[in-house]
């Protein structure tokens, strides 16, 4: 008996987060993306980033646009900040970004990544 | 030409990594061979639909198309291993002490192994439609047909060496612990996907908070690296988590330890003692 009473609470305990988690959830997506000023555009063309350095402000969530004028896909990414997203060949696509402290952050088109090289500078 | 090699074989081998858990966690079910071809024809299918129609995906629900996409495949995989670890915890115990036949615990319990399918299909399918629209560049940049047959050819035979050497490591644990070592990487691997899960939500925009990393071990093993990609598929591992993610995988990892509970076979009475 003693078993099956632990098995019934765990079964309340897990049901019980799932709604929590699924209430929260509601909650917070029900408010839609948060966008922050205008987005932050930046070009592929010749598999290269134009500007190759993008100046952002630091402290404040960002949106970052990236337009690949290229006609083949190109996969942006970054290890320093949160970013991976393919961006279809003569595509766009927009990426929200958390607030960046004051600094350098490279990132890069994971499928040239010899040519396609650039950074945000936060400042 | 090293490019195309690098990154085909990375793909390969992160869902490599995936297919050997399942094959260790099948090992001996019958109708396996039939649910991992299944799984792997579906999964490249998906990866070739996926990278065809990738302009259109990314332009659904306000360019958060391809987000919305990763996060529900990645839901139904954490949910698949979630219902496999249930059935486990009923009757894989039983069946790893040789209490049971295994022929009879499959009849009784029809083992879901359409859902370890789907887990290789999703895995198959992300990494597969990155490839698949890589070797198109490839192919499109004219970079020549041999770049694109030497990268598919080394990625696949890599990926799969890494699912034979992942699964033959799996079948060195004593049979005792086999149950326990699969439920326990099958949690980890589910706890991995919904941090990615999180952290694509947070890209989307849909999710703007706890986005601070926590911290950093980027110093000592780079999200870009190949044994740090290894470590992100099979437990989650990521240089900077946040709140968020860490939440997720915490979250995602507890659930699944009380569901292997909730769902435990009941404990054999020992008769007499139990009269009160």
């Amino acid at each position: 008996m003693r078993i099956l009473r632990i098995r019934k609470s765990s079964q309340h305990i897990l049901v019980s987060a799932a709604l929590l988690l699924a209430a929260a959830l509601a909650l917070r997506l029900g408010a839609g993306p948060a966008h922050a000023a205008a987005p932050v555009a930046v070009v592929i063309a010749g598999h290269r980033f134009t500007p190759p350095e993008v100046a952002v402000p630091a402290g404040v969530p960002l949106t970052l646009r990236v337009e690949n004028h290229d006609p083949t896909p190109e996969e942006f990414e970054s290890h320093e900040f949160p970013a991976e997203k393919l961006v279809p060949g003569g595509g766009a696509i927009l990426l929200h970004i958390p607030p960046l402290k004051p600094g350098r952050y490279r990132f890069f088109g994971d499928y040239h990544p010899a040519t396609a090289q650039g950074a945000l500078v936060a400042r | 030409m090293l490019a195309s090699l690098i990154i085909v074989f990375r793909e390969v081998i992160e869902a490599g990594l995936i297919l050997g858990i399942v094959l260790a966690a099948t090992r001996g079910v019958g109708g396996r061979g039939r649910m991992v071809a299944a799984g792997l024809a579906a999964g490249l299918a998906g990866a070739v639909l996926v990278a065809l129609f990738a302009g259109r995906i990314e332009a659904l629900f306000a360019g958060s198309g391809q987000e919305l996409l990763n996060v529900t495949i990645l839901a139904a995989a954490v949910g698949m291993l979630a219902w496999h670890n249930a059935w486990m915890s009923r009757h894989g115990r039983a069946m790893g002490e040789g209490l049971r036949s295994l022929g009879h615990a499959v009849r009784e319990g029809r083992r879901p192994l359409a859902a370890l399918g789907i887990v290789i299909a999703v895995a198959v399918l992300r990494e597969g439609s990155e490839v698949v629209l890589f070797l198109y560049g490839v192919a499109a940049g004219g970079a020549g047909a041999w770049a694109m047959a030497a990268g598919g050819a080394f990625g696949i035979a890599a990926g799969g060496l890494v699912a034979l050497l992942m699964y033959r490591g799996m079948l060195t644990i004593p049979t005792r612990h086999i149950f326990t070592a699969t439920s326990t990487m099958i949690s980890l691997l589910a706890a991995g996907m919904a941090a990615d899960a999180a952290a694509i939500l947070q890209q989307a925009g849909f999710a703007q908070f706890l986005y601070t990393p926590l911290w950093s071990t980027a110093w000592l093993l780079g999200d870009g690296s190949i044994p740090g990609r290894m470590l992100h598929t099979l437990i989650g591992y990521t240089a900077r988590p946040d709140g968020l993610q860490l939440l997720a995988w915490a979250a995602t990892l507890a659930g699944f330890f009380l569901l292997t509970r909730a769902f435990a076979a009941p404990a054999r009475r020992p008769a007499p003692a139990s009269a009160t």
